[in-house]
This record gives C-alpha cells, structure tokens and sequence, in this order.
C-alpha cells in the first residue's frame, strides 16, 4: 500500500486539473470494478454491479490544495491566488510545481513589521526566470506544492495526504473486498477543496440510497495543539459532525457496530470546523443517510501532512467490514 | 466539424446595439424588481425565439432552437439585475427622510452626495450629508457608513414606501469610444445575449437565461440552470477593470500593479478562477482558439475573487461545464462605469464566433 500512495501523494493534481490523478487512479481501479465513467467536472466514476441491492456512494477527493497564477511581472516574478485553503505561514520559503514542469520558490516582499504574517498578495514565486518575457509561466497556469514522499516508519508524510490517502483507503478497499451488499459507486471527487464542488454533481448524478466520505479529519495531539479528542494512530475516526454536517446517526451507529464486532480500534471524531464531500451526498436531491470515516491527520493543508499507517490499515479493514453488511436504517420511533 | 471559420463573416455592431444599450442601461431593475428590464428583454426576443417564459423567480427563458439533426444545448446567462438601494424605515415624514439598505455590493465610499432615482415613478431623492462647511478635519478622515446616511426625498408629498428601489439616477451616455451608465454591469451582457438570439446556430439549441437575482447570490442562474438542462454554458457579465499604470509607493521605485483584474480595451475577458469557478479548461482552449482564428483580441480576467452565474450553473444537476465571459468597465457598482464599445463589441463577436465553432467534440474529451 505503501507505493500505491507514494505514487498518489507524488502525482500533482490542483482542483480543477485533476486529469494526472485521474489517470493514475483508474489504471489501479480497472480490474476491480464492472464501469467506469468520467462526469462533465471531471469526477471518476466506478461502479461495481449489484442490481437489487442498495447503492452505495463512496466518495474520496482526488483534488489537492494548490495555487494559480494571476500576473507576471516584468521581471519575470509571478503573483498568485490559493486554489484551497493555503495559509500564508506555510507558503514562504515553499516550493512549488507547476504543471508544465516549472519549479519555483516562493518569496515575499520586504514586510514593514517584520512580525506580521505576510498575506500572499504579498508573495510571489520565483521561478528563476531572468525577466517577464521569457518566463514560462502564463497567467492561469496551475502549481501544487512541491515536496517528497517521507516515510517515517509508521509514520508517513506528504504534501497531499488530504486526500490521497482517502483515495488510497478506496483504491484498496475495492481491490480487497469480494461479496458487497451493495451496488457500489466509487467515486473520485474533483474540487472539494474549494468547496465540495465535484461531489455535488457526482451525488446528484448517481442519487445514491446511503453514502460515505473518506477523508482525513484534524488531530489534537500535537503540543498545545487544537482541542480536539482525535489522535494519530488510535484508529480510523468516525465522525459525528462537522461545520459542514451531522452525520446520519443510523450510519455512525453501523460504523461503531462494525468496528466493534470486528475487534478494530476506532475514534468518536467532533470536528468544529471544515467539511467533507460527505455534505453534498447528505444535501442532494432529497436527501440521503451519509457518514465520514476519516483518517487522523496532522497539519492539515501544510505541506507535511502526517496520517498514521495503522490507521490506514484499519481504515480499509474497518471500510471493508462495513461494505459486507448493509445498516438498518430504520429511524426509531 | 464541416465549418471554415474563416469564412465567418461577423455580423455588424453599432449604433441600433447602443440605442439598446442606452434603453438597458437606463432602466431600473434592483435584484428582485427586475421587470422594466425584463420588459425591454421580451420585447426584443420574442420574433427570435422558439419560446419564452417567465420563469417562477422572474428569469425569462428562451429557447431557440437549430435545424440541424444532432444540436448542443448551450445556455448562455446574462443577469438583468442591478446593485441599488432599499428604504428600510422612514425617519422624518415631513422632511421625507429615509433610511436605507444597499442591495448588492456597493462600497458605502461612493455613496455620500449622489442622486438616486426610485424604480416605477418619476421620483428622486439624495443621500445626503453633512456639507463641508460643518465638518470638522478630523470627521473629514473617517468614512460615512451607511447608518450615517439618509436618503432626502425632499417631500413627504412623495409618498415613497419602505422597502422601494433605488439605483444612482444616471442617464447614458457615449463619447467616441466611451460608453458611459450605470447598471452596465450586467447590461452589456444582456444587449449581447439579445443581439445573438437574432442569428441562426443551426448546430445548437440555445437555451438563453436572462437571469434575476445574480448581484445579491447567484440565485436566479441556479434555478435558470437546473430548468434549462443544458450540456454546457457561457455566461455573458462585466468586470472591473482597475487598470491604472502604477502604484506608486516610493516614486524612486514604483511598483507594477500587479491587481488590475483587466485592462479597458484589451479585449473580451475570459474568465479563470473566480471565487465560485474554476473555468472548464475545454471552454477556456475553444475561446482563445477562436479568438486567435478570428483575431479578435481577447484577455484573461486575472485569477481572483468575485464570482458570476457561472458558479451557480456549473454545479446544477450532474454538472454543467461552464465559463464566463465579460466586458471590462472601470467603476462598476457606482454611479458610472465606463467600458470601451471596441471591448463590447469585441465580446459580441468573440461570441457569435465560438458559439458558430462551436460542437459537441469541444466537450468530448474528459476535462
């Protein structure tokens, strides 16, 4: 597993340009799946056959956090604007990848209180050109931040483990799991990270029956970190609610169950802030039941993020397990 | 394909477009009052168009469908709306003085000292303020918000209800190359969606959405956009243009500006990212493929904020590959903008021409 998401994590794809991620996600999927579709934003489309039995969405984001360019100057430096969540204080002294190849550092101008945090209109990357005219950059064009794959044992690190990792719990799930109860829609989202746009054509697209969203969740166990009950390595998270959703309570209560019938560890998550695609399949149409297993994370959308391999592992037992049993998902009166 | 496009010949664009646009320009339609505009849009549709209707929220929606056997179904979106004013309660009977709310965005800064006009009746009033007689250096510093604004009808005669409609009372204008209102932020569009319905696609079905709603949230698009069903979309706006040669903070070493958005007369902007879209890369290649066909000069509207209909449209249903295009115009949102007919007619033709070369191979290759 853990080359298949080196490669994922090493595969450059911003929100809106996923097509190099895409590409690599359904050569890994093909065996394992009966269709496979791409929608008009671009989402991957897989389904797994199973006709009279509930259809399941399975979503996972394939974008990553990136920026754009917006102007170059005359000499050849050029401005940007963040696709995603970019914090100034990670962006300085960061590298950065476009998609033509280009690299470039990021530099920012000379701050009148060297104490305030730079916002990054006050940044711009230098990609070593020697002026305007003859730098490689357009406006328009796409970059990820560039950073290598750092395996630290049990620990493994990336610039874009949300969501890759996601990705990867999918990837492996379809490829492990034999008998499902349900007709499975795999989806591989696109743009989640400016605002779950991909999910919300694909939900609306498939209208699934029940859902669920894989991706990493914040962690609170880092030195005076966020209060949070989440911490690396305890297990997969099954989340209760974000700023973006309360999970469907017949869901979290099968995702428990399963956890503990198949002896594997698991986290309460209360996440208050961000949101997963998991909101778009639970908002679309009429509405459907949706939860969110989540992979601890830490230093969310900084150029290292870092997910525990134990908790991967378990995320696709726990994904697995949960894909052999359909929920009862009748509401108590 | 079966097209040249280099026989295109594109259609003419001039004065009958400005007495539209003049006509467009001068009306009064504050998001969710709308209907002097939507009166002039269905009088000027109507012999062109297969359909049209007056959907729920108050688009109207046409349809004008081409000969051919197979036919893209293209919405293209302009929004009728305008930013402006709301009374929100009445202070002073006698003296007709109201408080108000604005509709949209609209910097409070340029608000002190402007005539408004109320939307229906021949009726004016005036934000008001304290003349610079009475002010003292200091209040000269601060900005007047809103709560310290009133709008003076003048007359309590007046009988201007709360909850009435205003926009800043300026009349068109055109100077040389200068076209010069208020509200030509989204009525450039508007006049260009009108002046496509009068030419054949026999190739496409064009869904046309003049749409209500898109300065106070993209609204009426999204219900335009779910309706239509189209399989792709171009929307027609306005965008600043901020483009001043320099920033000068040190004159020894001015600064390039580097936030423009775009520049008047450079061309038609084709739209990026905004805050709600990330352009579909297949429009974004067909628009400049056309453009450098056609050699109509085009730009790009820099990566940035803001957002158009487009980022309502592009997520109804199972997804609308969608893009904006917009005419440049200094000073949108205040009492005159200022746009570059070249840029407009510019926009018109870029257009007419991509919507000719337009198929459904564009679109065939995965985005």
């Amino acid at each position: 597993m853990k080359e298949l998401i080196q490669t994922l994590v090493e595969t450059n794809s911003p929100s809106g340009y996923e097509s190099a991620v895409r590409q690599l996600i359904r050569q890994k999927i093909q065996p394992f799946v009966n269709e496979i579709k791409v929608d008009a934003l671009g989402n991957l489309l897989a389904i797994r056959y199973n006709p009279n039995a509930p259809k399941i969405m399975l979503v996972a984001h394939m974008d990553e956090i990136g920026i754009m360019a917006t102007h170059i100057d005359a000499n050849g430096f050029v401005r940007f604007i963040p696709l995603g969540g970019v914090y100034p204080y990670h962006c300085v002294g960061g590298r950065v990848r476009f998609l033509n190849g280009v690299a470039g550092v990021i530099g920012v101008e000379k701050l009148s209180n060297p104490q305030e945090m730079p916002s990054l209109e006050k940044m711009f990357i230098d990609v070593g050109a020697p002026d305007g005219k003859s730098c490689p950059i357009k406006v328009g064009d796409v970059a990820a931040f560039e950073r290598p794959f750092l395996d630290l044992g049990k620990r493994w690190v990336s610039k874009a483990m949300d969501d890759r990792i996601g990705v990867a719990v999918l990837i492996e799930t379809l490829q492990q799991l034999k008998l499902s109860a349900f007709e499975i829609y795999a989806v591989f989202s696109v743009q989640e990270e400016v605002g779950v746009r991909g999910a919300t054509t694909a939900s609306f697209g498939i209208a699934p029956d029940l859902g669920i969203a894989i991706d990493v969740t914040a962690t609170g166990d880092t030195p005076k970190g966020h209060k949070m009950e989440v911490s690396l390595g305890k297990g997969p998270a099954i989340k209760i609610r974000d700023a973006g959703m309360l999970a469907d309570p017949r869901i979290i209560k099968w995702m428990i169950k399963t956890a503990e019938d198949n002896h594997l560890p698991y986290q309460r998550e209360i996440l208050e802030f961000g949101g997963t695609d998991g909101r778009a399949i639970q908002l679309s149409r009429s509405g459907a039941p949706t939860g969110v297993l989540s992979i601890p994370c830490r230093y969310v959308h900084a150029p290292s993020e870092m997910v525990d391999r134990d908790d991967v592992e378990n995320a696709v037992r726990l994904l697995t397990e949960l894909l052999k049993n359909p929920p009862d998902l009748a509401f108590s009166a | 394909m079966g097209r040249n496009q280099l026989n295109l010949t594109l259609p003419a664009f001039g004065a009958p477009q400005i007495r539209l646009l003049e006509k467009l320009s001068n009306a009064q339609a504050v998001s969710g009052d709308e209907g002097e505009v939507r009166k002039i849009v269905l009088e000027n549709i109507r012999p062109n168009v297969d359909e049209a209707r007056i959907d729920a929220l108050g688009n109207v929606l046409a349809i004008k469908r081409g000969s051919a056997n197979t036919r893209v179904k293209v919405m293209i979106a302009a929004h009728m709306d305008e930013v402006g004013l709301m009374l929100t309660s009445e202070e002073d009977k006698e003296e007709g003085y109201y408080r108000f709310e604005v509709i949209g965005g609209i910097d409070p800064r340029v608000l002190a000292g402007k005539r408004v006009k109320f939307a229906h009746q021949d009726k004016f009033g005036v934000i008001g303020s304290k003349p610079i007689h009475l002010t003292s250096a200091d209040e000269r510093k601060n900005l007047l918000g809103i709560d310290s604004l009133r709008i003076d009808c003048a007359s309590a005669n007046n009988k201007i209800k709360v909850g009435e409609r205003a926009t800043f009372a300026t009349e068109f204008m055109r100077t040389g190359d200068q076209l010069r209102g208020k509200a030509l932020d989204d009525r450039l569009g508007v006049a260009i969606l009108i002046e496509l319905l009068k030419h054949p696609f026999p190739h496409l079905d064009i869904l046309a959405a003049f749409t209500v709603q898109e300065e106070v949230g993209l609204r009426g698009a999204q219900v335009a956009a779910y309706a239509l069903d189209p399989q792709v979309a171009l929307v027609l706006d306005c965008t600043p243009a901020y483009d001043l040669p320099l920033e000068v903070e040190d004159p020894d070493h001015p600064i390039e500006n580097a936030r423009y958005n775009t520049k008047l007369r450079k061309g038609p902007a084709i739209y990026l990212a905004d805050r709600e879209t990330l352009s579909d890369p297949r429009w974004i290649a067909h628009l400049v493929q056309t453009a450098e066909t056609m050699h109509i000069p085009y730009q790009f509207r820099q990566p940035g904020g803001g957002g158009t209909d487009a980022g309502s449209i592009h997520l109804q249903r199972s997804g609308i590959p969608s893009i904006s295009v917009s005419t440049p115009a200094r000073y949108i949102h205040t009492p005159a903008a200022i746009a570059s007919f070249t840029d407009w007619k510019n926009t018109f033709h870029l257009v007419y021409s991509a919507l000719n070369r337009l198929n459904a191979d564009v679109f065939n290759q995965e985005r």
